[in-house]
């Protein structure tokens, strides 16, 4: 492409970097900030307004939350949720997808319909409850991992994927009297795994981050993920937290402002580490989706 | 999707059903987890609607409660709770529409102009950050740094001006920081899809409007927007069908005593009122009344779609 070089042009482009580079700032400065005041001496940090580089380094605050068990607790709790849950949808999406991928398949239009159709209506939040609590789930890990198994959209995204996969590598494997089974899991999965990689992540952020599940549905705190956790010790500690008198609240001593970073870090940082390996596929996953159902 | 020649699509009328059914069993043993949890956890909720039709009582269960018709909808729909559900929830989407929803396309249209791919590659990389942390951790953030007592931020604020910032407090402050807490989070994510169909406008375009004398601007006016003038609409009749979903995790933890008049919508009251009232039925009914709004909207903004040219939504 031709440029001109014109001082407007290059005013511009200036603008525009600076515009950009000023945005990505924005987006990162909250991070910072908090990583610094948490890795501060707590005393320090009363006076120290909005600082980006610890004042006093110190790993007092980390000290303090590790050794007490609940973050800890919470933590494992979210961990253990995130890689069950991930498991469960995995299994649950592949092998629904699989079958509707083919468009032969009887009964797959009714299905596909079906499935759809709960992308824009559901029973909504208390209808919801009835069925999680008549099941027996409330306050089991169960509870948060089982209702949200398969993800239509993520559902629909496999499904297409599979659909493109060129029918004569499963044909012939057919021919050789290969199961059904194994010509998924031997063929069409070693395949897929770019897709598989981009889901399995969308699925285990979704479980990370999830919220109104356990708020609804796990009512012991011994069972609390972090998401929870942070509520309490982050939102309501802070005095302006919902005047509701929810089944959640527990008498807690307010946390001092670096405890309360220090878990907002230690909760963010897997996410934030695991970021950029990953965002190569996160990046595709949107464009895969972006196909239509 | 191209079909397969070896197996007929009419197989399912030449034999009978139970031939069908052994023919593509390995198919429908596959289908079963997928189907029993699309029955019991999608559809079983729907089923569980009826209790909004009734005085839904847990030891009666949803057979055996008493049937009041649609007392509930009606008692809804004259409360004064309604009206300020339906302006709450319009002025979060007006507001969202009007600052949020440019943002990512803006974003786009400057990152598509930069030319050094290294300095393009580090801000999407930093400003897709956001769209992975949870709503909780946002809105903890937003607290940590705007809280009255030791927000970093307001104490910044009230030592250069001597005055008492109290943003999580404030009625009138709510509406902008769900608005920039929305932005924040998800305008850079946003890019991605503008991205895509910035790099599919043809080059060709581009070179041909620079030799006809073409300004900078008249080349953004008459050739990059209109080549992604459909993405645009698309995005924009998504987000008209997507009204009624203001997030519930960002609200919820936003809402306080303070600002639960303006803050108040139709996920939190009936979180409110069924989960920590017990008032089953009734959160019922106005889940239910939301679920056929926001249905609706989905089908006409699919509809409008289709008759502008565009793809449908589904």
């Amino acid at each position: 492409m031709v440029k001109t070089k014109s001082l407007g042009y290059r005013a511009g482009m200036a603008l525009i970097y600076i515009l950009l580079a000023l945005i990505a700032l924005f987006c990162v400065i909250p991070f910072i900030h908090v990583i610094a005041a948490s890795l501060s001496t707590p005393e320090y940090l009363a006076s120290a307004g909005f600082i980006l580089w610890p004042v006093k380094f110190s790993l007092d605050t980390y000290r303090y939350i590790f050794s007490t068990s609940t973050v800890f607790h919470a933590l494992g709790n979210t961990v253990f949720i995130t890689v069950c849950g991930t498991v469960v949808n995995m299994i649950m999406t592949v092998l629904m997808a699989y079958p509707l991928a083919h468009n032969y398949l009887p009964g797959k239009k009714v299905i596909n319909f079906l499935v759809v159709f709960t992308m824009m209506f559901s029973g909504g939040m208390i209808p919801n409850y009835i069925i999680v609590r008549g099941l027996n789930l409330i306050n089991s890990y169960w509870s948060v991992i089982l209702p949200g198994a398969i993800n239509a959209f993520n559902l629909i995204v496999l499904r297409n994927f599979f659909a493109q996969i060129p029918p004569s590598l499963e044909e012939s494997a057919r021919m050789d009297g290969c199961s059904e089974f194994r010509i998924l899991v031997q063929i069409i999965l070693p395949l897929s795994m770019a897709s598989l990689a981009t889901i399995t992540l969308f699925y285990a952020v979704a479980h990370w981050n999830q919220f109104q599940q356990p708020l609804l549905y796990l009512n012991d705190s011994e069972k609390w993920p972090i998401q929870i956790l942070l509520r309490q010790m982050v939102i309501l500690a802070s005095g302006a937290g919902l005047g509701d008198s929810g089944a959640m609240e527990e008498s807690y001593v307010v946390p001092q402002q670096s405890v309360r970073m220090a878990v907002i870090v230690v909760s963010t940082v897997p996410i934030l580490i695991v970021y950029p390996f990953l965002q190569k596929y996160f990046t595709k996953g949107v464009m895969v989706g972006s196909v239509k159902g | 999707m191209p079909k397969t020649a070896s197996v007929p699509a009419s197989a399912a009328k030449k034999h009978g059903f139970w031939a069908v059914l052994k023919k593509y069993r390995a198919f429908y043993l596959m289908l079963i987890p997928g189907i029993l949890y699309f029955a019991i956890f999608k559809y079983g909720p729907m089923w569980g609607l009826t209790i909004a039709f009734q005085n839904y009582n847990p030891f009666q269960g949803v057979l055996g409660s008493q049937f009041v018709g649609l007392a509930h909808f009606k008692r809804f729909l004259t409360s004064p709770e309604c009206g300020q559900l339906f302006r709450n929830t319009l002025l979060l989407a007006v507001f969202n529409l009007v600052f949020y929803f440019p943002l990512p396309i803006i974003i786009a249209l400057m990152l598509n102009e930069v030319g050094n791919k290294w300095f393009q590659k580090i801000v999407q990389s930093l400003i897709y950050i956001p769209h992975f942390i949870s709503w909780v951790v946002v809105v903890g953030l937003c607290y940590i740094m705007f809280n009255n007592q030791n927000g970093s931020i307001t104490q910044l604020y009230n030592q250069l001006t001597g005055g008492q910032l109290n943003i999580l407090m404030s009625a009138t402050a709510f509406r902008p920081m769900i608005v920039i807490q929305m932005m924040w989070k998800e305008a850079g994510w946003g890019t991605i899809i503008f991205l895509a169909a910035l790099a599919g406008v043809d080059v060709q375009l581009y070179d041909a409007a620079y030799i006809d004398g073409a300004t900078n601007f008249q080349r953004l006016w008459h050739v990059t927007l209109p080549s992604i003038r459909g993405t645009v609409v698309t995005m924009f009749i998504l987000r008209l069908g997507k009204f009624m979903d203001t997030g519930f995790d960002q609200i919820y933890n936003m809402l306080n005593a303070m600002n639960r008049d303006v803050g108040e919508v139709f996920d939190t009251y009936i979180y409110q009122l069924g989960m920590v009232a017990g008032q089953y039925s009734y959160s019922t009914a106005v889940g239910f009344f939301k679920s056929i709004i926001a249905l609706v909207l989905v089908i006409i903004t699919d509809r409008l779609s289709k008759n502008m040219g565009e793809d449908g939504v589904f």
